[in-house]
């Protein structure tokens, strides 16, 4: 589990998956990112922000489902 | 005061502070008011202030304030004859009317066929038409960059170009000159198949530098139409609206009489009953104005109008919903003075506004004479992430302008928020800018003077 590098939320919100309820996620279970891979989008009062994965490697789970509450902080996926 | 017939206690499907004035005009009615909350608001001051509350759901909007279903269960469940929508949320959705009335209950706004007709820009438009309301001059769909030049002609640059399935600002173009327009034609037409699947296209004759003034409207189930006179709202940033007021400055009195006569006769003409809001832009040169929407709803900003007339539009919506006639005619509304809004949001304008959730360590709200504020904080609440930053609304009435800028200072001088960022520093400033001070301003200028407030920096 050493290995596991987490995403964390930078500022509390809604956390969306998907850039607008027709398409599909941005990124799944599986799928290689890099730093600037953007894994969802966080609603804060109305604005939207996009949610780069800031790190490198193969995501393994997402800790927070679509449309779920987060706040800062908060780890949104884990990273192996 | 005049007793309810029918309502005795309203359930108020909103939180924050237009949550926390219904309560309050409720119990200046004499009846109680429920609140709904989500399970981020558990211990919000609407909650705190109602005579009972109703759990609704999770925090996002989307799956407590938002649903229907859950309103009408709450409404029913805590014994209500009546919905209250505030703004924002469900207020503008037909679906809460229609389902209130299915389910027994007093929507308190207007009929759901109302809202859906003046919901939809095409046959607000056509409505605004038929009752002689002037619209901004605008062609049919066209079908070449021809038809659109000869409409261009005639209506004079600059022209907007836009498409006929459109929306969210896509495909939208401004044209210049007869040089330009057919690529832009071209082009427009192209991103309007390709975000619609739709290329068609229709002209606008382009409005510079307007300012967005509205009249608050108000009618009754008896065919009763009265207006509280006008609003000013042009300054906004990003069509965020950050300061309001009344009267606009400026209009001469036979504008402010054309478009106060305008707006209730586009009320009238649709069958609009309760609070209502007409907008319409007006040519800063010329003073000709346009009608652009219909906001089937009490507005952010109706407190400005409540100063200058001394009447409560809240309590005039439940009124009004529980089948009461007016109790004043037009000839009975009087306006004195002038009265100013100003949108304290939990943003930080040296950021970009980015938000500023968070807890509010203290919230001292100004008071004194001529001075109002409206708000659903108190120290130490939390401002959520997950619904609009509005922390309170500073209102401040005066006999003239001068006297509410004057009395704006003051009341933004005592006004303290800590814990997180707010728009204050730049509502004062706004009021040692010459423009605004002088209201010689436009829907753009706020945007243009928030860029060089930026740049000046701290001091």
């Amino acid at each position: 589990m050493s290995d596991d590098l987490s995403v964390q939320a930078p500022f509390p919100g809604v956390f969306y998956r998907k850039p607008d309820p027709e398409s599909p996620e941005f990124v799944q279970v599986g799928d290689d990112v890099q730093a600037d891979t953007v894994v969802g989008l966080i609603e804060v009062m109305k604005m939207f922000q996009e949610i780069t994965a800031g790190v490198a490697g193969k995501i393994v789970s997402f800790e927070v489902e679509n449309e779920g509450a987060v706040s800062a902080g908060q780890v949104l996926l884990v990273v192996r | 005061m005049t007793g309810l017939t029918s309502i005795r206690r309203v359930l108020v499907a909103n939180r924050g502070e237009i949550a926390v004035r219904v309560i309050r005009a409720c119990h200046d009615l004499g009846i109680e008011a429920v609140a709904v909350y989500s399970e981020a608001d558990a211990q919000a001051m609407h909650v705190r202030e109602a005579d009972a509350a109703v759990a609704i759901g999770p925090a996002p909007a989307k799956a407590s304030y938002l649903r229907v279903e859950a309103i009408i269960e709450a409404a029913l469940e805590a014994g209500c004859q009546a919905v209250h929508p505030g703004y924002g949320f469900l207020a503008e959705n037909a679906d809460l009317p229609r389902a209130c009335v299915a389910a027994g209950l007093t929507f308190i706004g207007p009929d759901a066929d109302v809202m859906t007709a003046v919901g939809d820009k095409v046959e607000a438009r056509q409505m605004a038409e038929e009752a002689s309301v002037p619209t901004v001059p605008g062609s049919g769909r066209l079908a070449t960059p021809a038809e659109a030049t000869e409409f261009a002609e005639q209506v004079g640059y600059p022209v907007m170009l836009k498409a006929a399935a459109g929306g969210g600002g896509r495909g939208i173009r401004r044209v210049d000159d007869s040089a330009t327009l057919e690529a832009a034609f071209v082009a427009a037409s192209r991103e309007a198949e390709a975000a619609f699947g739709d290329g068609g296209i229709f002209v606008e004759k382009c409005i510079v530098d307007p300012r967005h003034v509205e009249v608050q409207v108000l009618a009754d189930t008896h065919g009763n139409v009265v207006h509280l006179g006008e609003r000013e709202c042009s300054l906004q940033r990003r069509r965020q609206k950050l300061v309001e007021e009344s009267p606009a400055p400026g209009l001469p009195e036979e504008v402010r009489d054309q478009l106060w006569a305008a707006a209730t006769r586009l009320a009238a003409h649709v069958g609009y009953t309760g609070a209502g809001t007409v907008e319409f832009l007006v040519d800063s040169a010329t003073l000709d104005f346009y009608f652009i929407e219909v906001n089937a709803r009490i507005q952010v900003e109706h407190g400005v109008s409540e100063l200058v007339t001394g009447i409560d539009l809240i309590a005039e919506q439940i009124r009004v919903a529980d089948g009461q006639p007016l109790s004043f005619g037009q000839e009975d509304i009087t306006f004195r003075g002038c009265a100013i809004e100003f949108r304290v949001n939990a943003e930080n304008p040296r950021q970009n506004f980015f938000p500023s959730p968070g807890q509010v360590e203290l919230l001292k709200l100004p008071g004194g004479p001529g001075v109002r504020t409206d708000t659903g904080l108190d120290s130490g609440d939390t401002i959520q992430p997950f619904y609009d930053s509005m922390i309170a609304k500073a209102l401040v009435l005066g006999r003239t302008r001068e006297e509410a800028l004057a009395r704006a200072r003051r009341a933004l001088a005592e006004f303290e928020v800590t814990g997180v960022h707010t728009t204050l520093e730049l509502q004062r400033s706004i009021l040692d800018w010459k423009l605004f001070t002088r209201a010689e301003f436009h829907t753009g200028s706020l945007d243009d003077f928030i860029v060089e407030w930026v740049a000046r920096g701290d001091h």
